[in-house]
This record gives C-alpha cells, structure tokens and sequence, in this order.
C-alpha cells in the first residue's frame, strides 16, 4: 500500500477516457461500480466540455456481485451498440471490476457485434493515467489502422504526417495541434491524421498512408509511433517543439525526413521570445532560481527554455511518471541538479522549500504548494485546472507557443523597471513590504511581522548582530531571503559565530555573480 | 399536527406513482461524504482504504483544493497487497502507524472501506479493532464502508454516523429529556437552530456530529432526535436500537419545512403552541420576504430533479409549495419512505417520483420534457447547457447552508440564479 493524499495520475482507465473522449465515433464500455462515473466531470467541467465523455459505466452493486454482473456486462454492450451506434468500441474494466474477474474481453467476443470491439487490459493496481492512455491509443491504432494503406506516390503531392499523442484533458493540446499545423503547412507539409485528439475510425485505418510520424506527446503517443514504425516504415519525430531552440530543432528534423528547405522558415525567426530575451528590460531575468517539475516531456522542455532562453537558472528537476524517468535524469546532469523523480507531492513540497526558487514551473498541484509558500507560479504540465483552459489560443508548442511561454513566465515575476523602483523607493514610509498594499487604503497595514530572524534560514548555528540584522531589513524582500541564506552559509563556511556588517557584505561578495 | 401528519402520509404515499429504475448511474459513491465530513469532524482523519481511482474521486470532487494538507488520504492498493490477505493487514498497520507519526493531532481515525477493500473482503472492522487496541487511548479507531457498491453519495454520511452510535456514551433511564440533531450541518447552521430551540426552552441539545469526535453526546431513553438530513436511515436505525426516538416532521427547508420540524421537537418537549409561535414569527416572516424576491423568478418555472443527494423530495416539496414551481420529474437514488413520509403527503398529487437511475432513458426524458431547470450532477451539466437547457449543480445543495429560515433565501436563490443568468446573457 502507498498513502496517497493527492495524486498527479489517476487510474489507467481514466487514461482510457482520455483518448475516448478526445475522438469521434468511439465508445467506451466500462465494467465498473457505481461511483465511477465522478470522471465525467473531469470532462465537463475542468475543460468544460459540451458532450458526455462516451463512456458507459455497468454500474454494478454489492447485491450484483456472484450474480450476474457479466450478464450486466452483456447487456450494456448491447445497449451502447443500439443507443449510441459508435463505430468502434472500447471494453474495458476499472480496478473493482478487475478484482471481480469477468473477462469483458471474453464476454464480448462471445457476443458477435457488428462493430470492432477493442479489449483493453490496463492493470489499475500497477499503471496510472499517462500509461493507460498510451496503450489505449496503442490498441485502437493496431486494431483498426488498415496494413493495406501506404503512402501515395510521393513525386505527385506534398509531404504527410501524422500528428499523434494529443489526447482530451490534455495541456494546452487544443491549441497546439494548431500552432504545429500551421508551422507544417507553411513548411509545405501536410497533414495526414491528427490522433486521438479529433479522429476518428476511417482517419485511424489511413494512418499507413502517411511519409511519417511526429510525436508531439511521448507520454502518450511513444507506444503507438513504434508500432506504425514495426508494422508500417514510418520513421517518427519525437523532438517536441516546445521553445525557440526545440522549435528549431524540429524543423530541420522534420525537414529532413520531408525533403523539404527549413531555411526560410528558420531564417524568418518567427518567435518574439529571442528579442524579448535580449531586450534590456529582461536582464534581470538573468540566473533567476526556477524549480520545474511536471511529466517529464514537459519539464525538460521548460529546463532547457528557462536556462537557453530566458537565461534562468534551474535549481530544481523532476517528473512524477516513473516512465519517462531516464529523460529527466538526463536532463539534471546537464543542469547539474538532483533529478527528482516521485509522485508524492509532500515530497516535491520539501524539494522547493530546499530549493528556494523565485519561480516554480509545475503542475496544479506546485501552484497549490508554490501559493503557500508565496513563489510565484506558472503551470506547464497537467495535471491541471479549470483555468488552464483558457479561451483564448495558448499554445506552448512553436514559435507562439515560446511567445506564450515568455509572457506566462516572465509575469508572474516583479519586472525590471520595477526592481529599480524598489529599490529606490525601499526606504520610502508608504512604499515598502511593511505596509499593505497601497489600493486597499491607509487603514491596511501588513500581517503583524515575525521576528525575523529568530532561527537561522540554514542549519547554522551563526547569530546576527543587531547591526547586520538591520542592514538586512534594507534590502529589498524579494532578494532579502537569498541574502540571508547566502551570509549565513559564508558564515558558516568561514566558521563565524556572530554575523556582523562586514560578514554581510564579504558574503555579498564571495557570491557576486 | 405530528400525530395526523404520518395517517394522512400512509394514504398519499399510495398515490404517488414511482418509477423505479436500474440502470447505469451517473452519482458520487459514498466517499465523497469525506470531503464534508472532515470539515465538520476538526479532531478526525479519514484513512480509505482503497484505489488510485477512490484517491482520484475525492481530489476531483474537491476540485483539487490543496490549500493545506486535509486530514483525508487513502492508502491506495497495489499489486502485492492483492497477492494475500494477510499481506494487506500488515499494510494496513504500516500505513497507519506513519500516518500518525506524522499527524499527532489526530485524535480520531475512520478507516473507509471502498469497493476494492470490499470485494477483496479486507476486514476493516478488525483492523479497527486491532490498530484501536494498539493506538488507545490516543487514538480511537472506527470504520465504515463508502464503496460505490454499497453506498450512494450521501449514505457515505450516513454510515459515518451510524459507525459513531455505537460509542456515544450512556445516559441513565433517570436523565433528563435531551435532544439530539443528526446530520452534519454547517456551523453557521447547527448555531442558529441551537439558538431557536433555546428560545423555545428546549436547553439539552447536542449535534451528530459535533464538531470533535471526542464530544460525541450521550444517548438514553429519553433521548430524542431531529434528522436534520434525509439520508440517514442506518444512524436513526442504529440511534433507535439504543433507544432514542425519532422525532417524525418535515425536513428543515424553507419557512414549511423549518417549522414543521421545530414543532415536532416542541411538542415532544412541552412547549406551548402560543410560545412557538411567538417565538418563530419574526423567523418565519423574514424568511418569507426572503423567498418572496425570488417566487417572482420561479413561480410557474418547471424543475427536474436527477437522482443525486437524497435531498430531492424534500427540497422539491419546498420549491412547489412556497416558491410555486411546477415539478416535472423527482428522481432519487433511494426513496426512505418512513422518514419522508411526512414530505411525500405535502408533495403536490400527481407528481412523478423515480427511484434509481438508468440515466440514458432518464436524460430521454429531461429532452422531452425541457424543464426550465435540471437538478443533476456535474458530469451532466455543461452537456445539458449545451443543449439549451439551465442546469442546477447538485453538489452544491450539500456543500451550502440552506437548512433553516435564515438559508430559505438562498436556497431559493441557488435554483434562482441560472435562470437569472438565462435571462441576462446576450451572448
């Protein structure tokens, strides 16, 4: 058993859901108790969709069990076969129907019916979400892709490909295949299939047909490109175009296998980010501590933008998706962190109170911790929440998705002119993080202050003097904790036991950057 | 008025025609109780014993809320613990002797059962037994079942409740005369109903659950009790057993309900109709001016209510009777005839009651019929705005006050403000 108090994945068959939900014309059959169902909501009103996700639950009860909760089973089938007419189906169970040991797969194929039926296995007591997505899409992509369709003669058309990995729920996928269509149009490629996110069961069976495959979201589309490159020849892209650089990347990637000149579009320079990055303005973005944590794909991407691109320094690493863990170990040697790989958040928790970053790059859940911990927070992975389905287009991929990532991480952020102004103002009586913010009025001061240094930010045992402790105070609160932290280890390095003026400002020097 | 009511119930009862169904069902399963539940109990922790999936149900219907650390969790089965039972045991010990090393606050701890547990038929009342003689007296240790296959959404309350009556302390056959109200109420709520029966003259009263497991009241023959919430059938069964009485009223929603069930504890507790009434005019006339702003919004509007809380038949009768809202159908997961028969004789006649759920013919049903206003789940909102049709969350009749004169306003107001919003968008 594991204690759980919040999870960033829920069960596989969720993953199910997932790539249901995202397509047209695909049922899922649940085997599963009542109470299933919360997952709906998930659906509708996280990413406020319009329609019930296509999925019908058995819905069987404690009086049901030893009975017939297979002829339960058998007749749900028939009755989405009769009420729904999808043109594939999914049958599955959820962990309480896979402890009861009915065997939809079984019970199904005894039935005859006159659509495909795609079993899936997805074992709820060792898999989660991510996985359960990835071998869903696997399946319906084995089951109903037609070994017959391969790509056209390739002198008279435009390159194709196939976008695969979006799914429902997923961050910021909507606008992605967007933005990355778009890129591929102009690059003079076309695209075959987007899948699962829209297909659906012809656009599955001409998969074949397609120059190749791009994997936009490895958590969930890895497992099926390899199938289609066993079964089909289709080489896949798996870098994901998420930032300037990785943008780039992609397009000679792509290319490449496309036989088309990247030149233009790369000489173009469609991101605002490089010169936003450049602009005077941004350099006091330089070495700002960011801690990233989200599935892997998504975090490694952000490390590389955050340290290339915005000129961050990454102080923390780590997905919560054991599979993709390789990735992020990789990824910190080359930041030189700790790879954190867990899916307990209290652990993360710990990870960034130790790290002691200016921003956190997370997940719904490193908003929560980073909130409490008064850090500013940008969310770049799911699992997420209701607003980050936002209306407008935001995508993260492409040269739009790094102008998105420029402003939704840079905002939260006190700004540069700003900085100046703090610190010219830091003395001023009505302009100082001692008294309340100015809009709520005079009568608003402040929450009553600690005592501040009562206990030492690091385990010293250094004391400061009244002086250095005041001299601290005038150094503007958003820097104020790194300044105390960096004195206290000199001092504790240089074995001082009392912290006076000098020792402040010999530690300011060691640490100059 | 309590010794004709239940007569003239018995014989409505007959005429109101249910339609009972079976089917697929689009409710929580009792595990969500939890996320109320835990607010309310401040010294408890609930401890599931289950699936990622029950972990994933309580942090989807809290809407991911991780403001602070909760004082739930669930200890989530994994492959190897379903190899064998005996393995599972110790598990379970390992988990929570950890988490009391990490939360020593806690002075009470619920052991939940799910579907998972029960299916692989984990003993959790052993395991209560086995952890309580190890942890006491610092902690006690209960447990009940909120499994989707046993309970339906607020029965996880129910049997909560129902796993507190065995510890409540024994008050002598010569103890005074003592009231208790069951169900778990807001605060704001429990306060105002204490202070309205304290102007009464009606002083013993106590809540299950208070707000600490450690203040559990005590229980006796002369012990009598208020169901403050429709759901409760094993608490009232069980609080029964050991002797208390229930007192049969109306449920307390709106000015009718609220009364109703205020004089059932006045009768029972020698008050005079002249003082009664006194004392809850003022009460009752601020809730009907309260009601009055939002009848001119819903009077004639016709509802649907879907199977959820067991709420519906007491809160459709209060929206026919004094808001004047036409009933379309009254769906509820399962229909307590003896506690609400009181609420089935107020229903207008004629009105469709269903029991159950086979949510695809009943949203069949809710098309055909476009109700002005759909009752139902988070899961069926947004699909049936979409269609054009105003929707109600159900939800959150259980997580807001709306119990009692001083909440008829805004529970009126809840069914009020999507057709408000109807009515204002240009969009």
């Amino acid at each position: 058993m594991q204690l759980s108090v919040w999870t960033y994945e829920g069960p596989p068959h969720v993953g199910a859901m997932r790539v249901a939900t995202a397509m047209e014309g695909v049922h899922y059959l649940l085997h599963s108790p009542q109470g299933d169902t919360y997952a709906d909501l998930l659906f509708t009103m996280i990413e406020r969709r319009s329609k019930r996700p296509p999925v019908t639950y058995t819905t069987f009860q404690a009086r049901d069990l030893g009975k017939d909760t297979s002829e339960l089973f058998q007749t749900a089938a028939l009755d989405v076969v009769t009420r729904f007419k999808p043109d594939a189906m999914l049958v599955g169970a959820s962990c309480t129907a896979e402890l009861i040991q009915d065997d939809p797969a079984g019970l199904i194929e005894k039935m005859g019916l006159p659509i495909p039926v795609i079993p899936l296995e997805l074992p709820s007591y060792q898999r989660k979400e991510h996985w359960g997505a990835s071998e869903t899409f696997y399946q319906i992509v084995r089951h109903l892709a037609d070994k017959d369709r391969h790509p056209s003669d390739r002198a008279t058309r435009r390159p194709v490909v196939n976008l695969l990995g979006p799914t429902a729920l997923g961050f910021r996928h909507r606008d992605d295949i967007i933005e990355i269509t778009g890129l591929l149009g102009k690059l003079g490629i076309d695209i075959n299939v987007t899948a699962p996110l829209g297909a659906n069961v012809a656009d599955i069976a001409k998969l074949g047909e397609a120059d190749f495959n791009i994997v936009l979201y490895p958590e969930t589309g890895d497992i099926a490109a390899d199938y289609l490159k066993r079964e089909f020849g289709q080489p896949a892209v798996r870098t994901v175009p998420i930032g300037v650089g990785a943008t780039q990347d992609f397009i000679r990637e792509v290319a490449a296998l496309a036989g088309v000149d990247p030149e233009p579009m790369l000489a173009e320079g469609l991101s605002r980010l490089s010169w936003w990055s450049r602009s005077i303005d941004s350099n006091y973005l330089t070495g700002k501590r960011v801690f990233i944590f989200g599935d892997a794909t998504h975090a490694v991407a952000a490390a590389r933008v955050a340290s290339e691109e915005l000129g961050f320094k990454v102080v923390g690493l780590g997905c919560y998706n054991r599979e993709y863990a390789r990735e992020i170990r990789a990824a910190a040697k080359l930041y030189g962190v700790e790879p954190l790989i867990t899916d307990d958040h209290l652990a993360v928790e710990t990870a960034i109170q130790e790290a002691q970053p200016e921003l956190v790059l997370g997940t719904q859940m490193e908003r929560h911790i980073a909130k409490r911990f008064s850090i500013p927070c940008t969310v770049i992975s799911s699992p997420v929440h209701v607003q980050d389905f936002p209306a407008r287009f935001s995508p993260q991929m492409g040269f739009e998705g790094a102008n998105v990532l420029f402003d939704s991480w840079v905002h939260p952020l006190v700004m540069g002119l700003e900085e100046h102004l703090l610190t010219m103002f830091r003395d001023d009586f009505e302009f100082n993080d001692g008294a309340g913010a100015s809009h709520l009025g005079p009568g608003h001061s402040a929450p009553a202050k600690q005592p501040e240094l009562a206990a030492p930010a690091n385990d010293t045992d250094a004391v400061w003097s009244d002086e250095a402790a005041r001299e601290l105070k005038k150094i503007p609160f958003f820097v104020r904790g790194k300044a105390r932290r960096n004195t206290e280890m000199f001092a504790a390095e240089q074995g001082v036991s009392t912290i006076e003026l000098a020792t402040l400002y010999e530690a300011k020097a060691h640490y100059a950057r | 008025m309590n010794a004709i009511a239940p007569l003239s119930a018995a014989k409505a009862v007959d005429c109101v025609p249910v339609l009972k169904e079976r089917g697929q069902r689009e409710v929580f399963c009792g595990l969500t109780g939890i996320i109320w539940l835990h607010r309310k109990m401040q010294d408890a922790f609930f401890l599931v014993v289950g699936s990622r999936t029950c972990a994933h149900l309580l942090q989807s219907a809290a809407g991911v809320m991780i403001f602070a650390e909760p004082r739930f969790a669930t200890a989530i089965m994994e492959e190897r613990d379903l190899a064998g039972l005996a393995d599972a045991n110790e598990e379970l010990d390992r988990i929570v002797d950890q988490l009391l090393a990490r939360r020593p606050e806690i002075k009470s701890l619920f052991l939940v059962g799910s579907c998972p547990s029960e299916v692989i038929k984990l003993d959790l009342s052993k395991a209560a037994q086995r952890l309580g003689a190890k942890h006491a007296p610092q902690v006690r240790i209960l447990n009940y079942s909120g499994s989707g296959i046993e309970t339906t959404f607020t029965e996880g309350e129910d049997a909560c409740l129902a796993s507190l009556v065995p510890i409540m302390p024994v008050l002598p056959a010569s103890a005074a005369k003592n009231l208790i109200i069951v169900g778990s109420l807001p605060d704001i709520v429990e306060d105002q109903f204490r202070r309205l029966l304290a102007e009464l003259g009606i002083t013993s009263v106590a809540s299950l659950p208070e707000r600490a497991v450690a203040d559990l009241p005590g229980i006796g023959p002369n012990t009598r009790f208020l169901l403050a919430q429709p759901f409760l059938g094993d608490t009232a069964q069980a609080l029964e057993e050991r002797g208390a009485v229930r007192l049969d009223a109306l449920f307390p929603f709106g000015v009718e309900g609220t009364t109703n069930w205020l004089h059932a504890a006045a009768s029972e507790f020698g008050i005079s109709d002249s003082h009664f009434d006194t004392v809850l005019r003022p009460y009752q006339d601020r809730a009907t001016t309260a009601l009055a702003h939002q009848r001119t919004r819903l009077e004639g509007r016709s509802i649907f209510f879907m199977p959820d809380s067991q709420l519906e038949v007491p809160l459709a009768r209060f929206l026919a009777n004094e808001l004047g809202m036409r009933l379309v159908e009254v769906g509820t997961p399962y229909l307590h005839r003896r506690h609400l028969a009181q609420e089935l004789a107020a229903l207008p006649p004629g009105v469709m009651l269903s029991e159950g759920q086979d949510v695809d013919k009943q949203l069949d049903r809710v098309r055909a019929a476009k109700p002005d206003l759909t009752v139902c789940g988070l899961g069926l909102a947004n699909p049936l705005e979409a269609e054009g049709l105003s929707t109600k969350w159900a939800i959150e009749l259980v997580f807001s006050p709306i119990h009692g004169f001083d909440q008829a306003g805004d529970l009126a107001e809840l069914f009020a403000r999507p057709l408000r919003r109807r009515d204002v968008l240009r969009v």
